[in-house]
């Protein structure tokens, strides 16, 4: 009995998958919107965080990079010679969080370092990626 | 024979050390008949200090103002004046002004004060005019004609359009704010202007000093005084004239007809360089030759001070970076621009230099 549960459950799962392989492909303008809407949502969160206090001393991050200006993330990961080794953008975004900011790191993979990314990534939209330049 | 005293030979020797390393034209004229004197100033210029709650003050920004001033009070020969540039507040309060005019207050030396858009969108200038300076007055000292501008004034509609004075303040204080308002120098200054030059003779030196550029570098991040040209065209019969400013936080210098622009630095942080902002086009002046890219790792890399020798009318400015080499620009008579007396020539020019 358990052998069958087990059989028809995999039968339906494959089914399933199945069915939506043939639509992978097939999204529409109406999907491309809706999620350039949530990218959008996000980018415009990392905006507001950027231009906050996330530190403990009322310094933002847009005061000394307006429009994430001199950020340069195409150009990481790249080797930081004051860390002396190959680091990511969000190293960095740390760093500026604990020094001039005052703050504490925020978690690497969380929802606030990605919405910052993606602010500081989309202000820098069309420039070539240059990982390692200086 | 002349006896030779230990004075004389001093003397000699100055003059013979001051021909070996200033171009001959220079020292002729500089010595001339009826040309202004020669002195120095010092200008300090958008220390932003910035109030965080009771006593308690950004450490960073507090730093620069203090180093900045303590190195003033060390220099020989002594400045006739320091020039604080603008931008002494964040957040226009009154904590941050008072504490800024206490730092201010161990300097040696007499200051004159110019208003930056951080001092003043709290209250309109209230507490500036009443307790630090007037905003838009002139002086002569030693040959040279000095103004200062307020030139951080915008429209009446923008001014309006918000709720509160710290609403205002803080829209005003986001350098890429897409809701702010271009800077002007407004009608009634440039009347008062036309008027203030009427009695100066044409060819008296005019050092004019204002927060923001008086030319057009980049709106969004108000590089940029709506009404320059306006300005411009009453400066223009004059033979010697220096705009210099602060509000860019960057080594920065242009010449426009007549007129030669010098940006002063911050002691508290660096700006990029507009044309690091991809997404919108800017108007950098073609002869700046760039500051180092700032390492944020070293707290006061990429901010300082100026000294300002005033030389046959023209301004020689001496930018006192702390972490870097000292940069210094010099007017090229013969070009008619200002030029960095080292990197100037672009094959001098340093990797550091280049900005994306």
């Amino acid at each position: 009995m358990k052998k069958m549960v087990a059989a028809i459950t995999i039968a339906v799962a494959l089914g399933m998958f199945g069915a939506f392989a043939v639509q992978a492909d097939e999204f529409t303008k109406k999907d491309l919107e809706k999620w350039n809407k949530e990218f959008m949502s996000v980018v415009k969160e990392g905006d507001r965080l950027f231009h906050s206090a996330l530190g403990k001393n009322k310094v933002s991050c847009d005061m000394c990079h307006p429009n994430a200006a001199n950020t340069h993330p195409e150009t990481y990961p790249k080797f930081q010679k004051q860390i002396g080794k190959v680091v990511a953008l969000r190293d960095m975004i740390n760093w500026c969080i604990q020094n001039p900011l005052e703050g504490d790191p925020l978690k690497l993979d969380g929802p606030k370092m990605i919405a910052l990314e993606a602010y500081i990534t989309y202000e820098r939209k069309g420039k070539l990626l240059y990982p390692g330049k200086h | 024979m002349k006896k030779i005293t230990r004075r004389g030979l001093l003397k000699r020797g100055a003059v013979a050390a001051a021909a070996a390393t200033l171009p001959l034209s220079l020292v002729e004229i500089s010595w001339g008949k009826g040309s202004a004197q020669n002195f120095t100033f010092a200008y300090i210029s958008d220390s932003h200090l910035t109030h965080i709650k009771g006593t308690k003050f950004v450490r960073n920004f507090d730093k620069g103002l203090k180093k900045a001033v303590m190195e003033c009070n060390f220099m020989s020969p002594k400045p006739d004046f320091v020039v604080y540039g603008g931008d002494l507040a964040q957040l226009g309060k009154r904590e941050e002004l008072e504490h800024g005019l206490e730092i201010m207050s161990k300097l040696r030396h007499p200051v004159r004060w110019v208003i930056g858009e951080h001092d003043f969108y709290l209250d309109m200038g209230r507490f500036w005019e009443d307790k630090i300076s007037k905003t838009t007055y002139s002086f002569d000292h030693k040959g040279v004609h000095f103004v200062v501008l307020n030139s951080i004034l915008t429209y009446d509609s923008w001014i309006k359009r918000w709720k509160t004075p710290e609403e205002r303040m803080a829209n005003m204080a986001r350098l890429d704010n897409p809701n702010g308002s271009p800077f002007m120098v407004g009608d009634r200054q440039i009347k008062w202007l036309k008027k203030d030059l009427a009695r100066v003779s044409k060819d008296t030196p005019i050092v004019v000093m204002s927060h923001s550029p008086l030319y057009k570098i980049f709106k969004p991040w108000n590089f940029w005084t709506d009404d320059a040209e306006k300005v411009q065209a009453v400066l223009k019969p004059f033979k010697k004239v220096t705009v210099l400013h602060g509000h860019v936080h960057q080594i920065l210098y242009n010449q426009i007809g007549n007129i030669t622009f010098e940006a002063m630095m911050s002691t508290a942080w660096p700006w990029p360089y507009p044309l690091s902002y991809i997404k919108k086009p800017n108007q950098i002046p073609k002869i700046t030759v760039f500051m180092n890219r700032a390492d944020p790792f070293h707290e006061r890399d990429a901010t300082g001070w100026s000294i300002l020798n005033l030389e046959n009318g023209r301004v020689t400015n001496h930018y006192k970076l702390w972490e870097n080499r000292d940069r210094i620009l010099r007017y090229d008579e013969k070009l008619g621009y200002p030029v960095d007396t080292l990197y100037q020539n672009p094959a001098r020019r340093i990797p550091p230099q280049e900005h994306y």
